[in-house]
């Protein structure tokens, strides 16, 4: 176990080198430039944008600069906004409680869901409930979420005017009020999320219970006399969650990572907007920053996935 | 005193009123309108006797008795502020939410007059601010104006100011206003700026959104490389009226009612709150439909869409029209052939617009008209000059017309005759142009309206849309940029950031032409090379009569929109507001230029 975990993160080490060095290229080769907006602004000479330029360093060589990255990087400077003048991790920091809240509580949302619907549909499969189940989840998941969101928008802000559209990081109330306030403009977006997300886990949790279901024991364990109940929750349904567990751990960096069409819809000021405005604005270290730690997130939770799987089931071992 | 029995000496008096405030500029043009004189004619009257025409009307307009009461202005910026350091400010985005907190000496009125703001008056020849020989300009700073701090603001913020953007270290990029102009500080309450050259133009170090001075205590410690350490940065001192209380770069911005604001009774609201963020037509339905926020900014969506959620009844769509302009560019040189690893060189001429006759028929095939009423809407006047404001600037000489027909007899007499393709061809060069653009619906909208009538001339038009991000990027190793211009014509909005053509002009003089040499950084996009423009703008930089100024720009302009640049529309600053919400605004300025003056009605 020991031995397989440090062979699992010496191979982490230069597959992240090889991810950190393709995606320094990819946005160092990507067209736009981070002073751009100041071209067309007729009274910013052209001098003060090469220097400018000059200054943060973006007319060296590419590999100059992704060495300069690197060593920053791992003395723990994750670098320099570009767009805000300001390090990276107070960025990144000031916006990781907000994805963390809204696409936490979606994941949550998603499994509260997916895990009761996905077991009932697939112990009486065919039945009327699995059908509709099925139906409703091909939809969930065939229906992209800025279109949902737009759907919500529309029906529960414009037209029977509930919930706000407009998300507040902080609000300025206190106690009761505050609370309220938060879950009422997160309930669009974390329901959006978490609809589309349990459309997925509740396809997969059938699957696996629909195998489990079949085997042997299930069947002894019926003869055995104990209750259908019994049956479903402490041997179907134990065995049967192992998969979606790991499924589950994988989608971790995706909390961490945020939502970026879910958060541009709804204004939230999660990391997903963060990223996509950087890019917008060519700020390519905050966009290095962001896409990299996500990297290393998944590496992680991959390990991580893989470590549970042998823990929940026994019969895997680590060579 | 009756309709006829107005005299001199009853105007004299009235005007001596007006200037020692006991009858105010809104009364005396009203009773001057009862004479039957026009607005513009009294307001010429008042400054001509030495009544600053812009400060009274803007002061006059705000009704609240008292600072305070008005609750939270909510602004909603689709395009959310990163950074408050107005000198770092890379988009008009950064600049608006600066703006809230600082202030600069004067800003630009929706007149394109200067109206003072931390300055006493603005300099003129008559109060000696402005010197004879154009070489310096004395500004007399408003006294006893305290930073949010509550240290008092003198003319040392001001010469720091300077030294700070000026200061190529601290990489600013206001520094183009500051590094040709030595700033003295002559007394606590005066400023002197002195210039190489005669200077006309002078109106731009510590004016509008470049001139925002900040404090000289707080930022004295940060300038050069530190000036990224300055915590200044992320929570500025002002002077402005709201005082800064939150900040989360790309997202939200705060602020409170500043109490020791220098102009009385304001600001109405006590607190304030620019959020960012989405997408302009979910922006304009908070304000608009839902009436979630007071205010949405940059409203670039269709007027259609505009008009059907302002039907709604909440609030409205308000226009400010400063000098921006969307125009067609033909390019002068010739984009498909290479001459010193360079295509578009100068040193080539395009094949068929440096024909006189091309130019004036594609000039003829526009139809403006069209696409104004069909695309733009109340968003965009169709022009036909390059400089569309302040008044004195505007060309009355200039016409434009929709005429295929005659367009297509002008290639037909200058032998461009239709092949068996139904293109028009001389000498073996067809009229087959490649048509570019930034991907905008609006834009292609319009390609296609012009694409369609010059099918008919004969003409071939091949269009081509370049994502905005990489068509307005400044990166040399693009071809696609707006700069590079390798195709036959391209179109896009230029703004006028100020309102006066000096620096908006220099798009048309022949040393600015963006070649490989200056990397595509010069002005000259459509790369004209006309030694009449040139000596047209070399006269008017050294021309101190204003009046012939303004005569020489107009000449400039007559003379630009009959060579390689099709003016389309003159288009305006687009907001969404509150019904109630009265937000004076300046299409010169920034949007929250003069929000000082922003109330509600009750």
């Amino acid at each position: 176990m020991g031995a397989y975990l440090l062979r699992r993160l010496l191979i982490a080490i230069p597959s992240l080198l090889g991810i950190s060095l393709i995606l320094f290229t990819v946005l160092a080769l990507a067209p736009g430039d981070p002073f751009g907006e100041l071209a067309t602004n007729p009274n910013v000479p052209p001098e003060v944008r090469e220097a400018l330029r000059l200054k943060f360093g973006l007319d060296d060589p590419i590999l100059v600069r992704y060495l300069h990255w690197l060593t920053a990087m791992l003395q723990g400077d994750w670098g320099f906004s570009f767009a805000s003048r300001v390090d990276v991790d107070e960025l990144i920091l000031q916006r990781l409680p907000t994805t963390l809240f809204v696409v936490g509580s979606s994941q949550v949302l998603a499994l509260v869901i997916a895990v009761p619907v996905g077991i009932l549909a697939a112990i009486r499969p065919y039945s009327v409930f699995d059908q509709v189940a099925n139906t409703l989840a091909f939809v969930g998941f065939s229906l992209p979420t800025f279109f949902t969101g737009l759907l919500f928008i529309l029906l529960f802000s414009l037209t029977l005017d509930w919930l706000p559209f407009v998300y507040q990081a902080d609000i300025a109330a206190t106690g009761w009020r505050w609370a309220w306030e938060h879950v009422r403009q997160a309930i669009m977006p974390v329901c959006v999320l978490g609809f589309f997300q349990a459309a997925s886990y509740t396809r997969y949790v059938r699957a696996s219970v629909l195998d489990v279901a079949r085997l042997d024991y299930v069947t002894t364990a019926r003869a055995k006399g104990l209750s259908d109940g019994t049956v479903t929750v402490r041997h179907i349904a134990r065995n049967a969650l192992i998969p979606v567990v790991t499924l589950v751990a994988l989608q971790i960096p995706a909390v961490f990572g945020g939502a970026i069409v879910t958060e541009q819809i709804f204004r939230i000021p999660g990391i997903g907007s963060l990223l996509i405005n950087a890019m917008l604005a060519n700020d390519t270290p905050v966009v290095m920053a962001v896409t990299f730690v996500f990297a290393c997130l998944v590496v992680l939770f991959n390990l991580v996935a893989d470590l549970l799987y042998g823990w929940l089931d026994p019969r895997i071992s680590y060579r | 005193m009756t309709e006829r029995g107005v005299t001199e000496h009853d105007l004299r008096t009235l005007i001596g009123e007006v200037k020692d405030g006991s009858l105010s500029r809104r009364s005396f043009v009203r009773r001057m309108l009862a004479l039957g004189l026009t607005a513009p004619m009294a307001g010429m009257m008042l400054a001509q006797n030495g009544v600053a025409f812009a400060a009274n009307g803007l002061r006059d307009a705000y009704k609240p008795t008292k600072a305070g009461g008005g609750g939270p202005l909510k602004l909603l910026f689709w395009q959310a502020a990163t950074l408050i350091n107005p000198h770092f400010a890379i988009g008009t985005k950064d600049q608006e939410g600066s703006r809230i907190f600082y202030e600069p000496l004067a800003a630009w009125d929706a007149d394109g007059n200067l109206f003072p703001i931390l300055a006493a008056e603005i300099p003129s020849k008559e109060n000696g601010g402005v010197a004879a020989d154009g070489r310096s300009v004395t500004w007399k700073l408003k006294p006893n104006v305290k930073w949010h701090d509550g240290k008092p603001f003198t003319a040392d913020d001001v010469v720091f100011t300077a030294e700070y953007a000026a200061n190529p270290a601290t990489a600013a990029v206001t520094g183009g206003s500051y590094i040709n102009v030595k700033v003295t500080k002559v007394d606590d309450l005066t400023v002197k700026l002195s210039f190489k050259e005669p200077t006309p133009f002078w109106a731009d170090a510590f004016v509008s959104s470049a001139g925002m001075i900040i404090p000289k205590h707080v930022f004295a410690d940060y300038t050069g490389d530190k000036s990224r350490d300055a915590p200044a940065n992320l929570a500025p001192v002002g002077t402005g009226p709201y005082k800064f209380s939150e900040f989360r770069p790309g997202d939200i911005l705060r602020g409170v009612r500043n109490p020791d604001y220098h102009v009385p009774n304001r600001p109405f609201f006590d607190s304030i709150e620019m959020k960012g963020g989405g997408d302009a037509v979910s922006a304009a339905r908070a304000v608009l439909q839902t009436g979630e926020y007071d205010y949405a900014w940059n409203m670039q969506v269709e007027d259609e869409i505009l008009k059907r959620l302002e039907a709604e009844g909440k609030g409205r769509v308000k226009m400010d029209y400063g000098g921006n302009l969307e125009f067609l560019l033909l390019n002068a040189t010739d984009p498909n052939v290479e001459v010193d690893g360079e295509r578009a060189s100068l040193k080539t001429k395009h094949p068929a617009f440096s024909d006189p006759a091309v130019r004036k028929a594609m000039n003829l095939l526009v139809n403006r008209a069209a696409i104004q009423q069909f695309i733009y809407g109340r968003t965009g006047r169709a022009t036909a000059n390059v400089f569309n404001g302040p008044a004195p600037f505007v060309s009355k000489n200039t016409s434009f017309a929709f005429e295929p027909d005659k367009a297509a007899q002008i290639l037909e007499d200058a032998g461009w005759k239709k092949g068996g393709d139904g293109i028009r061809a001389k000498d073996g060069k067809k009229l087959k142009f490649v048509f570019q653009t930034s991907i905008n619906a609006p834009r292609q909208k319009t390609q296609a309206i012009i694409k369609q009538a010059a099918q008919k001339a004969g003409i071939d038009m091949e269009l081509k849309s370049v994502p905005g991000s990489v068509f307005f990027s400044s990166d040399v190793a693009n071809p696609d940029t707006y700069p590079h211009f390798y195709a036959d014509m391209e179109m896009y909005t230029w703004n006028m950031t100020q309102a006066d053509p000096a620096v908006f002009a220099l798009q048309y003089v022949s040393w600015e032409a963006a070649t490989k040499a200056n990397k595509w950084q010069g002005r000259n996009i459509c790369r004209m090379q006309n030694p009449e423009v040139d000596a047209v703008y070399r006269a008017a930089q050294g021309e101190l009569d204003l009046v012939k100024r303004a005569a020489l720009f107009v000449k400039m302009n007559d003379l630009v929109v009959a060579d390689y640049v099709l003016p389309l529309l003159h288009r305006a600053q687009v907001s969404a507001v509150n019904g109630k919400l009265e937000a004076p605004a300046s299409g010169w300025d920034n949007s929250l230029a003069f929000l000082a003056e922003w109330y509600k009605q009750a």
